[in-house]
């Protein structure tokens, strides 16, 4: 899976940081050090979700500029800005929803409503 | 602790305060465009605000806005020295007598201190903001009136980073303007951070840096926006109703805040608030400032995103 890497695996390496974060570091600090311990634990949880996710978030995207007929996030914002989705916004916004939620399960999963 | 420069300040606020004692001297965090020190002089517990090196900008009109507010009742230092224009302190100042209180908005929404505080702190916003509206902003120079929209519109362009989303929040903002005629003094920056809490609940309102001439709606909207609840359950700074800022605003000015047009300056704050991160994000990456907590504020677009979809798919049907 990881070749020609050895173990640990990218997600491996970069749990065994921030367990070490967590374990020796945050204990060890506190005021602005602590808080900025806490961000980077976070990025790494971050960087650990995407990991997880795999493609499945990025075929999801595809499809939704496949569905739209345009190219890119780019592309689809300027037809936006051009107003040539002006009839249709709400539908814009139903094929956006599923990428934006992937993007916020990556990111920060709690700030979903649903949870 | 007293290095010579702090003896130096020291000595320098004796003089412009006229106090025979100056004690305490201590720097607190401050902001990227200037540094704050708290002391005592003669007994008394004052706030230094003094312009960092290399920023011309000064304190724009905040010493103005800060007495006018101060003179109009609404809870502020009081301004007790204007140094915008001195040299006594080598850059440009001010001094204002300490206010107590909390403005750590995890705490102010969490802590057993602040549980009374909490129950009426909406209200408490809602009149100290009818208070600010009323201030009559003509014998102040130098208020920006610049178009909030066409500005952050600017902004996103310039960051060359197109989002869909935004572009639809852009769309609609543009095509469902509120009509409104009313332009008083808005504080530009009215949330939870921006507060002095203590037991009692609001003690001060602080961080006027971005004061401007606008719509009064846009101060109720900001304070709602998510963000500013910073993970409580409601939506007024995490822990009021809509209806308590909206009657007690109604109580202190006679006007009474219309939920759609305090809906459409939500869905802008919102956007501003995810063009600001990506801004945030971009002076990390592009090496103005190199910090990994700028980087991860690149990651909180998405939660902007997810907001103004929220929103906009309850009017967009």
């Amino acid at each position: 899976m990881t070749a020609p890497h050895d173990r640990p695996t990218a997600a491996e390496l970069i749990e065994s940081v921030r367990e070490w974060l967590e374990r020796d570091v945050a204990p060890a600090v506190d005021g602005r050090l602590s808080f900025h311990t806490r961000v980077a634990m976070n990025s790494l949880d971050i960087v650990l979700r995407e990991l997880a996710a795999g493609n499945e978030m990025l075929q999801r995207h595809d499809a939704m500029l496949r569905s739209l007929d345009v190219t890119s996030d780019a592309d689809l914002s300027a037809k936006i800005r051009s107003g040539e989705f002006d009839t249709s916004l709400a539908d814009v916004l139903t094929s956006l929803a599923p990428v934006i939620e992937d993007k916020v399960r990556v990111s920060n999963p709690k700030y979903l409503l649903e949870n | 602790m007293a290095s010579p420069q702090h003896a130096e300040l020291e000595a320098g606020l004796g003089r412009v305060l006229g106090a025979s004692r100056v004690e305490s001297l201590r720097r607190l965090t401050g902001g990227a465009s200037r540094e704050t020190w708290r002391f005592q002089a003669d007994g008394n517990d004052f706030v230094l605000q003094r312009v960092r090196p290399g920023r011309p900008d000064g304190l724009g009109c905040e010493p103005a806005v800060l007495s006018a507010a101060f003179a109009a009742g609404v809870p502020v230092p009081e301004v007790v020295v204007d140094g915008s224009k001195s040299t006594d302190l080598e850059l440009p100042f001010m001094i204002v007598r300490a206010v107590e209180g909390e403005t750590i908005a995890r705490k102010i929404l969490r802590d057993d201190e602040f549980a009374h505080a909490r129950t009426v702190l909406a209200s408490q916003l809602g009149t100290a903001a009818a208070k600010l509206h009323s201030i009559d902003h003509s014998q102040i120079s130098g208020l920006a009136t610049s178009d909030q929209l066409t500005m952050y519109r600017k902004v996103l362009d310039d960051l060359g980073e197109p989002h869909p989303v935004f572009e639809i929040a852009f769309r609609w903002l543009e095509k469902n303007r509120p009509l409104s005629e009313v332009a008083c003094l808005v504080h530009g920056d009215y949330r939870l951070g921006n507060v002095m809490v203590n037991a009692e609940g609001l003690t001060a309102i602080l961080d006027w840096e971005l004061a401007h001439v606008g719509d009064p709606m846009e101060d109720l909207a900001w304070l709602c926006v998510r963000a500013w609840r910073f993970g409580g359950a409601f939506p007024v700074a995490g822990v009021g109703s809509y209806q308590q800022l909206f009657v007690a605003y109604e109580q202190a000015s006679g006007i009474s805040p219309h939920p759609d047009v305090v809906r459409w300056w939500e869905i802008l704050g919102t956007l501003k608030w995810g063009i600001m991160c990506i801004a945030q994000a971009n002076t990390h990456l592009s090496g103005v400032a190199r910090s990994h907590e700028l980087a991860a504020i690149g990651r909180r677009v998405c939660e902007n995103e997810y907001d103004i979809l929220t929103m906009l798919r309850e009017v967009l049907v």
